[in-house]
């Protein structure tokens, strides 16, 4: 059945192509960090980062071919941006102060704590 | 109204729904923040690593990562002016999605049934949190999409059904956005 209101008729294909495109980017990133994360490729540590790595660049390619980032009004990709900005400093920030808050001993018991205040800390 | 000012009025609409997409962001940023600050806080229970069942969300993941495109494909037939082709594609998308749900819901029962729920850690407090704040919202958005469904078989597609469907993609999208991050850092990470 043919619907009346015709939008964007001429794009149809090229936006087409363009959801394919992503869909097969997105499926290999997260193959990609599946299997960075089951091999146990890299430390530990590093691990942490490429997987962190792997997952911004599946952001960038889904905003891109499925959110149309940069298309249509400006003011779009200015509070994409602004959102961004603030994420990340909701999230840095938070682990920052709560490592600083916590004098780095997240993972201490509280004898490991006395004993690192006694070392260190003169206390 | 004329339809120039018909399609400012209309992207004024998809701007400010594209405006609490980004404050339904920083809402998951804290989430997210949570739980990275309690990851470790496990008060001598189960860690991820011990939980999580990384093929079980991998197969979570990739079918909400279909459901999104095929979400795209519902859009592309209204752009193509196919009625069929959107609902067919609508449809798909409602059965992932629902899966998607079923899949988490299962999982969220397994965790509970072993003693491991929200009451057991602030590690599983904080997962608990952020994982159904994110299956609330798929929720929802099953529920937008059964009633957009009905809507589309019923009557004939108007302006508003497109204008809907075109916020819905945006949501649906939004959603599969953040569950890379969700995989990434609670179950690739988290379960390290």
């Amino acid at each position: 059945m043919k619907i009346p209101i015709v939008v964007e008729h001429r794009n149809a294909d090229a936006r087409y192509i363009s959801y394919v495109v992503g869909f097969v980017l997105s499926i290999l990133t997260t193959l990609a960090a599946y299997f960075v994360v089951v091999n146990h490729l890299w430390p530990m540590e590093m691990r942490v980062y490429i997987i962190l790595g792997i997952a911004v660049l599946q952001l960038i390619v889904q905003s891109v071919f499925f959110l149309h980032i940069g298309r249509g009004s400006h003011w779009k990709l200015v509070t994409y941006l602004f959102a961004i900005l603030v994420v990340l400093i909701v999230v840095v920030g938070t682990l920052w102060i709560m490592h600083n808050l916590d004098y780095n001993m997240m993972h201490m018991s509280p004898d490991q704590m006395q004993q690192y205040m006694l070392e260190n800390e003169g206390i | 109204m004329n339809e120039i000012e018909e399609k400012a009025v209309q992207e004024k609409k998809t701007l400010g729904f594209w405006i609490y997409l980004m404050t339904d962001c920083i809402l998951f940023a804290s989430l997210f923040a949570t739980f990275a600050v309690l990851r470790t806080a496990t008060a001598g229970g189960p860690s991820g690593a011990d939980l999580f069942d990384l093929d079980f969300v991998l197969a979570e993941t990739m079918i909400l990562l279909a459901s999104s495109f095929t979400t795209g494909l519902a859009i592309l037939g209204v752009a193509r002016g196919f009625k069929k082709q959107t609902i067919f594609w609508l449809g798909v998308t409602f059965a992932l999605g629902a899966t998607f749900l079923a899949l988490e819901i299962t999982e969220f029962n397994h965790l509970v049934a072993e003693g491991n729920g929200w009451d057991r850690s602030a590690f599983l407090s904080a997962f608990f949190t952020l994982v159904a704040t994110h299956g609330l919202h798929i929720t929802v958005g099953l529920l937008w999409l059964a009633i957009m469904i009905i809507r589309l078989v019923r009557y004939n597609f108007k302006k508003t059904d497109l204008n809907r469907l075109a916020l819905f993609g945006l949501f649906w999208h939004f959603l599969d956005v953040v569950w890379i991050f969700v995989f990434s850092i609670v179950y690739l990470i988290g379960g390290m």
